[in-house]
């Protein structure tokens, strides 16, 4: 993609938008982080062909069916399978150990958008043999993109890569045993689905659902201010059992956050952090 | 901030690709750099999430280096590296933030990202630097600069290890001056020096 033009986009043009946005259709942006918002608003009118702010204001106005693609376009929908594959080595080494000896395991994936972590975690615990008695909540905002969760289909081209990083998290099976081939897709055994619940849930205004030994959330939160990350941040304090693992993205972090002094971070420089209380 | 109000240059931002590392150490192992302003590096490498672009330039001066986290605070006097595999914007004048979104020019960290995110917030307190590569990326960020008021050097093409990047940009009259990476150090020390105001 080519690059897009912020100077499109005034900053009250956009508090205008997003009050728009708000009211009419209850998605509330106006604490996401302005820089990532104003490139992604400037290249929706960019790949969309609207000239000026005022074409896509009308077009959001009077289209009620460009909304869905405007919330897809503003929320960032790229994952990965094992992404960080030593983030997930810690998990597979260090913390599942200490989830085994819990009777029942509940997994939080939050902002989880297609998937792709949701999988690898049940593989972790599939291979753990822990995955009958844990179940793993998978929540995104964007209901179109959990639903290729249910489904467990994934584009082929990546498989490659994910089972690169599957070999890196410490993984010793063959990757290519957890789907099935068909032309330029994969897709994944129903077994690892077996214990996911899925739903949509607005980490903006969605309170907690439950308690949790483990909640993953990886960049995610690189796209709220500040206030809103505090915000998302004391949620999950709320739904955190004591002891209990938060995960976050490699280059995202809690200290100068409200919550910080809760939390201990793991001792290998990655972003796990555990709720001490 | 009495003492940012007369500093004219805030920021200086280097991008490269191919061929631009032997230039990012060269100057950054320039002394007497100026303390007074940020500089911001963007390199496109290999996904790679290990620091040895951090640590090599760490070696050669005594400038903290730091690979950016999300909403780091931007401090006078450091050095700031793109982290791999995200992109680097500028949230306001002092804090950055980072975007894993779609990559630009085939890259993430993309150099027009930052470019453009640093021309919008810091206007013409930027120096913006572009060296050799491969790739378009990095143009139309560095004319964004330019047009913004800021100071913009390119890499003389010539004399580049691969000279596309900096033609590019020269192409889009990005370019306020071309040199050779051997002058690029003294260049910052001049336009600093006599740029208070």
């Amino acid at each position: 993609m080519k690059g897009t033009d912020l100077a499109l986009l005034r900053d009250e043009d956009l508090e205008l938008l997003l009050n728009e946005i708000f009211i009419s259709h209850g998605y509330d942006f106006t604490n996401y982080a302005r820089a990532s918002l104003k490139r992604r608003i400037t290249r929706i009118m960019v790949i969309d062909r609207l000239p000026s702010f005022a074409e896509l204001y009308y077009r959001v106005k009077s289209d009620e069916n460009y909304i869905p693609h405007i919330i897809r376009q503003l929320t960032v929908n790229v994952t990965e399978m094992f992404r960080d594959p030593h983030t997930f080595k810690v998990l597979r080494e260090e913390v599942l150990p200490v989830l085994a000896t819990h009777p029942f395991i509940r997994i939080w994936h939050a902002g989880c958008s297609t998937g792709e972590e949701v999988y690898s975690m049940a593989i972790l615990l599939e291979e753990a043999n822990l995955l009958h008695k844990a179940l793993i909540y998978a929540t995104d905002i964007n209901a179109h993109v959990i639903e290729n969760i249910k489904r467990g289909i994934f584009p082929m081209q990546h498989m490659k890569n994910y089972s690169e990083n599957y070999i890196l998290s410490g993984g010793r099976r063959d990757f290519s045993k957890y789907y099935t081939a068909k032309y330029e897709w994969a897709k994944f055994d129903d077994k690892l689905k077996e214990r996911m619940i899925v739903a949509t849930h607005n980490l903006v205004s969605d309170r907690s659902f439950n308690e949790f030994q483990l909640i993953c959330c990886r960049n995610v939160l690189i796209y709220f201010d500040k206030e809103l990350q505090d915000k998302v941040l004391t949620l999950f304090d709320d739904s955190l059992d004591k002891l209990g693992f938060l995960v976050l993205g490699s280059k995202e972090n809690i200290r100068f956050t409200s919550v910080a002094s809760n939390y201990r971070q793991m001792e290998n420089k990655e972003k796990i952090w555990r709720k001490m209380r | 901030m009495e003492e940012n109000a007369i500093i004219r240059f805030k920021i200086i931002a280097i991008g490269g690709s191919a061929g631009s590392l032997d230039t990012v150490l060269r100057i950054f192992q320039t002394p007497d750099l100026p303390v007074s302003s940020s500089y911001v590096v963007v390199i496109h490498r290999k996904n790679d999430p290990s620091s040895i672009l951090s640590e090599l330039i760490s070696a050669r001066t005594y400038l903290p280096v730091k690979e950016v986290e999300d909403k780091e605070p931007i401090s006078p006097g450091t050095i700031y590296i793109a982290p791999s595999d995200y992109h680097l914007l500028i949230e306001d004048e002092k804090t950055f933030s980072l975007d894993s979104s779609e990559k630009v020019h085939h890259s993430r960290p993309s150099i027009d990202v930052t470019f453009e995110s640093l021309a919008e917030i810091f206007g013409d307190a930027v120096i913006g630097i572009l060296l050799s590569g491969a790739n378009a990326d990095g143009a139309e960020g560095l004319r964004k600069i330019r047009d913004a008021g800021g100071y913009t050097i390119v890499q003389n093409p010539a004399t580049s290890e691969v000279g596309y990047m900096p033609q590019q940009a020269i192409n889009l009259k990005a370019a306020v001056e071309v040199t050779d990476a051997t002058i690029i150090p003294d260049t910052i020390l001049r336009l600093t020096l006599n740029a208070e105001r």
